[in-house]
């Protein structure tokens, strides 16, 4: 009974969804409709108990680990301002102390973290952009063009633009929609084996 | 160690110094860089400028602080197009941090363009799983999204009561910096039919130019260097273009820097060989 409704309930909705995309009709838009509306509950729902795993976690964290107390602290600090500064609708509304904390501490955050990955990616491209063999030569040969879009160069630009251009779109092309085709027949393929119930992997060990 | 291996083990620190002095020094001596426009970037620009005024275009923000730089001037840049026109927006920010940001760009836009919110625009927030909320737009904006971002009920918004889903917008374009990108296209595209276009930073543009050729999106905005060319074609101007000079100077160093790593990788290797 522990594998067979889940099996029995994967089978049933999978099959459900699946027709339901070849049937117009009304029917069909609300079973549709429904069940997505079923997936949004279910995932507010994940939402609890990822907020629950954290809290335990980091809790386990500021208690036993002297070297991550501090962290640990300052995240659960953090979660709950956020949580309560940011409950109500008002809170959404330009000045309030959630908006504030938004603009002037998460914003520059993000930004400063992502800005130093040019930092990191100078690093790797000085590094690993070597013309070892035919394939990396071709590969830095490639990224070089590519890089050198962003500089003006004049008259030397608007070739380089359609090289580039030609690069995107036939190359990189070809080798992009042949993964894509392949992760989507290969979707197809799990899709199938979850709803027929051949891949159980999802349901756990126990 | 000789000096073709010195050219390929520069210490990392080196790289980073003349990295930062190449973004810092065009922050203090300011200088442009001319923009060669490129043809899926002025799609995009054509077909917002063949609104009509009144018409409906979808604008997701849907992206993080992290990408802002690249392409909080592509939004600018799309929604001031929108405003001159008097084209109405219907905007959403389907990532998680996001909502702040995208309400202070139509904010700053509004107030510069004399906008009013719920006429001009409405802003309908964030709502988790971006791919069931794209879907469910497709039948019904007031279904996914009963009330706006600030809570009044779709019902009561002039410009809302109008419409009823993507149909009735002329059409769709997303920035963003995940892979919200691959749900608008396979989803609002792929099962609604609405003309797309997709913002997307310079490192993700490369995954989205086979849905160009198979015209599944009509254009698409790749990184800052997209953001300055859409700010060329529109003439509003912010940090797109203005990053550009910084882009440039950061690109060459980046550039020299493969280059000096090669020759002594190339000399070096002759000289084993000579060795040998």
């Amino acid at each position: 009974m522990k594998r067979t409704l889940p099996l029995f309930l994967v089978f049933t909705s999978g099959m459900i969804m699946l027709l339901q995309h070849f049937v117009p009709s009304e029917e069909s838009e609300f079973i549709y409709k429904y069940a997505n509306d079923w997936l949004i509950t279910v995932g507010v729902y994940a939402i609890m108990l990822g907020i629950w795993s954290l809290i335990r976690v980091t809790v386990a964290k500021a208690r036993y680990e002297s070297g991550e107390r501090f962290y640990a602290i300052v995240t659960l600090f953090g979660m709950a301002i956020m949580i309560f500064s940011g409950i109500t609708v008002e809170s959404q509304r330009a000045g309030s102390l959630f908006m504030n904390i938004f603009a002037y501490v998460l914003i520059p955050i993000q930004a400063t973290i992502f800005s130093l990955l040019a930092f990191y990616v100078a690093s790797a491209a000085y590094r690993a952009f070597r013309a070892r063999s035919v394939l990396a030569t071709l590969l830095l040969i490639t990224a070089f063009v590519v890089m050198l879009r962003m500089i003006p160069l004049g008259p030397v630009s608007v070739w380089n633009q359609y090289l580039v251009g030609w690069i995107l779109s036939v190359p990189n092309l070809a080798a992009k929609r042949a993964i894509i085709m392949g992760v989507g027949l290969g979707m197809i393929a799990t899709s199938m084996k979850i709803i027929l119930g051949i891949e159980r992997s999802y349901l756990g060990s126990d | 160690m000789t000096l073709y291996e010195k050219m390929m083990n520069l210490d990392r620190r080196w790289i980073y110094l003349i990295l930062g002095l190449a973004v810092i020094i065009p922050a203090i001596i300011p200088f442009t860089v001319p923009v060669a426009v490129t043809p899926e970037v002025k799609s995009i620009y054509n077909f917002v400028e063949s609104l009509k005024p009144g018409d409906y275009l979808f604008l997701g923000i849907d992206y993080d602080p992290s990408s802002m730089a690249e392409l909080n001037p592509m939004a600018k840049a799309i929604i001031a197009q929108c405003f001159r026109k008097d084209v109405k927006i219907i905007v959403t920010a389907l990532s998680q941090n996001g909502p702040g940001m995208a309400e202070q760009i139509l904010n700053e836009m509004a107030s510069q363009f004399g906008k009013r919110n719920h006429e001009d625009y409405c802003f309908l927030g964030y709502k988790p799983y971006p791919g069931i909320v794209i879907l469910n737009m497709g039948v019904s904006f007031k279904l996914t999204f009963p009330n706006d971002y600030y809570g009044v009920p779709l019902d009561s918004i002039p410009m809302m009561t109008k419409i009823t889903n993507y149909r009735d917008c002329k059409g769709i374009i997303d920035l963003c910096a995940g892979s919200v990108a691959d749900m608008w296209i396979g989803f609002a595209n792929g099962r609604y039919g609405v003309p797309l276009a997709i913002g997307v930073t310079g490192v993700m543009a490369a995954d989205y130019y086979p849905y160009l050729q198979s015209k599944q999106i009509f254009g698409i905005i790749s990184g800052m260097k997209g953001a300055a060319e859409y700010e060329t074609l529109t003439g509003y101007k912010t940090t797109g273009i203005k990053s550009m000079a910084y882009q440039t100077t950061s690109h060459i160093i980046i550039l020299l820097f493969i280059i000096i790593s090669n020759i002594g990788f190339f000399l070096s290797g002759k000289k084993e060989k000579k060795k040998i």
